[in-house]
């Protein structure tokens, strides 16, 4: 029966109801896409790394999973660990930020071709010439890039000259050394990639390693891909708690003030209802039925449009932002839009209850 | 207190005080009243002579500010605003002048949620409703709106709403205040009908003398006090 009277409830002013459950929906699209680009961007980074064929990444001291830029180690450093007991190769590579979400990073073409079995080139070739740059397949279509165009990083002009296929370390490419004097770090690496004669001594090396150069972070690549998360990156995790709040206090002022106005303008309805012997609990029942199903309808239509933001992104920015479909957190979004949505029925559903039923049946 | 037996509305002494702002309004100053189970009772009287406040005390919508009222079994004037909500879903039921439907419900829909709120089952209309329906002409148009129904259907729906939970005082307030004289004469055909083959206690506020007539008595209200009653 409550349903029956909140379905006609939420029918009979369809235009509240749409516009009440599109303003919920925000709070939810905004939390399942922030959601979904940084899980999209973690696990693109993760698979990036795997990608690489690297066993042990090697970096200098004070830098953590997800902050290594700048070029901190020397490069003699590369032969020092090649002969250490296991390691058959060893590339280090320079990163380089060049705004927003994305960076530059320096290889030495060989090694980095042995150690990850090699670019696939969908277009061009490797660069040759201090100012051609390789980007992937998802940079490229970003920036509508193709081999032979001409793409501004770092405030100069650069040749692309090879477009290769997604998936191994980077996005961008260019040699190292010439990066190495860009940025003025001629003669540092950024990080050191190490590959074993046999993955199993992975550990035994690291020990090996930490031992020798103390105070070096020093992950196997499966340690570093697990760390990749959002609880390592201090800024996403606040960034997303203050988004989550933002949803409960949109979604809790939607449905109070779509509420209140409902309660308003159903006043003599709910004196009918009061007159007919419904009780408090009734007549509230009614009030926060119809709020939880405002709250619903915001969540579906909010998973609904994360949708439509994912495509955009995918047409906007493969490459920087990547948004990642993320179910689990569905449920999580829901609640949000539903807990706001419950809590700003409060306020109303009392007031509807107050209400004296002599005046609210006298009311026009 | 007196009671005449099986009255199923007493009252004694009862007044009504109400407070807007700076000004005290008298609406009932000291109305005495039995009323037998089965009787139907025409109220009378000019506006504002406190026809209306009687029936918010009688069906439990607001307490009186003196005097004291017993309502199917129940004293009003002490049960408090649960014991209130308790007499009108289970023992009186109002009919007002404006219908009082609830719009966005079809006349069934009505129906179902008077008898939801009474704690009876709303989805199987029992046989002497669905004998009410037919009685009362509207069998026929349960799946309407009220927006889609005249007016004379609409308080007939109205009727079948308040008589679905079978209580044992109807309060009519003005019932054909809104509707013409052929609507109007239906209806009160009605409420004699069903006042005589059911049994069903009745009060009726009204303007008009004729329709005064249909009720077994006519009280007749001035100044918050029952004036006379004439058979
Ligand atoms: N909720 C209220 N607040 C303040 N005063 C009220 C209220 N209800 C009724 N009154 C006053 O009480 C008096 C009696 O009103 P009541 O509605 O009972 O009269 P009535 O006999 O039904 O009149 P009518 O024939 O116009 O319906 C009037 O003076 C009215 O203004
Ligand atoms: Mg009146």
């Amino acid at each position: 029966m409550i349903f029956t009277l909140v379905w006609e409830n939420v029918r009979f002013k369809p235009v509240r109801t749409l516009l009440s459950v599109l303003l919920i929906a925000v709070p939810v699209t905004l939390i399942l896409t922030l959601i979904g680009l940084s899980r999209g961007f973690l696990d693109d980074s993760a698979r990036r790394s795997q990608g690489v064929g690297a066993d042990i990444v090697f970096r200098a001291p004070g830098t953590s999973v997800m902050t290594f830029s700048g070029a901190a180690l020397p490069e003699k450093l590369t032969e020092v660990l090649t002969q250490t007991a296991h390691v058959t190769q060893a590339t280090g590579v320079v990163n380089q930020p060049i705004g927003g979400f994305d960076s530059v990073t320096g290889i030495d073409p060989a090694g980095f071709t042995r150690m990850s079995g090699g670019f696939i080139f969908r277009e061009g070739r490797i660069f040759e010439k201090p100012d051609e740059v390789v980007v992937d397949q998802f940079y490229a279509d970003q920036r509508h890039l193709h081999a032979g165009s001409v793409t501004r990083i770092l405030n100069r002009d650069w040749h692309v000259s090879g477009i290769v296929e997604p998936g191994k370390l980077a996005h961008l490419f260019v040699d190292v050394r010439n990066l190495q004097d860009l940025v003025g770090a001629t003669g540092k690496l950024s990080q050191i990639y190490l590959k074993l004669d046999d993955p199993s001594n992975t550990p035994q090396v690291i020990q090996a390693l930490q031992a020798k150069f103390d105070g070096y972070a020093i992950y196997s690549m499966k340690e570093l891909v697990s760390l990749i998360s959002v609880n390592n990156i201090p800024l996403l995790a606040g960034f997303i708690n203050a988004v989550v709040g933002i949803g409960v206090i949109i979604g809790f002022a939607v449905v109070s003030l779509s509420m209140y106005m409902a309660v308003l303008q159903r006043t003599r309805e709910i004196g009918i209802l009061k007159s007919l012997g419904a009780t408090n609990g009734f007549v509230m029942g009614i009030i926060v039925s119809e709020a939880a199903a405002l709250g619903f309808g915001g969540t579906i239509a909010g998973i609904l449009l994360s949708f439509v933001t994912r495509w955009a992104m995918l047409h906007i920015a493969p490459a920087s932002l990547p948004q990642a479909v993320v179910p689990s957190w569905w449920p999580i979004a829901g609640l949000i839009a539903m807990g706001g949505a419950l809590l700003g029925s409060v306020y109303p559903g009392l007031m509807a209850v107050r209400q004296d039923p002599i005046e609210a049946l006298a009311y026009e | 207190m007196n009671k005449p037996p099986d009255s199923i509305i007493q009252a004694r002494g009862l007044r009504k005080v109400y407070n807007t702002g700076k000004v005290q309004v008298e609406a009932l100053r000291g109305v005495d009243l039995d009323v037998p189970r089965g009787e139907f009772i025409s109220i009378v009287g000019p506006s504002g002579s406190g026809k209306s406040t009687l029936f918010h005390i009688v069906g439990g919508l607001t307490p009186p500010t003196a005097g004291e009222v017993i309502v199917a079994g129940r004293n009003v004037s002490t049960v408090g605003e649960r014991g209130r909500t308790e007499l009108r879903s289970s023992s009186v039921s109002f009919v007002f002048q404006k219908f009082n439907l609830l719009p966005n419900l079809t006349a069934r829909d009505n129906i179902r949620t008077a008898l939801y709120i009474s704690g009876k089952e709303p989805d199987q209309f029992d046989p002497e409703l669905l004998s009410l329906l037919d009685l009362l002409g509207i069998a026929g148009r349960l799946d309407h709106k009220p927006s889609e129904m005249s007016g004379g259907e609409q308080q007939r729906v109205a009727i079948a709403r308040a008589l679905a939970t079978r209580p044992a005082i109807l309060l009519a307030d003005e019932p054909t205040g809104n509707l013409d004289s052929r609507n109007s004469l239906a209806v009160l055909n009605i409420l004699k009908d069903l006042n005589e083959r059911l049994g069903q206690t009745i009060l009726m506020i009204t303007h008009n003398t004729e329709a005064a007539a249909f009720g077994h008595r006519t009280l007749h209200m001035r100044d918050g006090r029952i004036a006379e009653t004439s058979h």
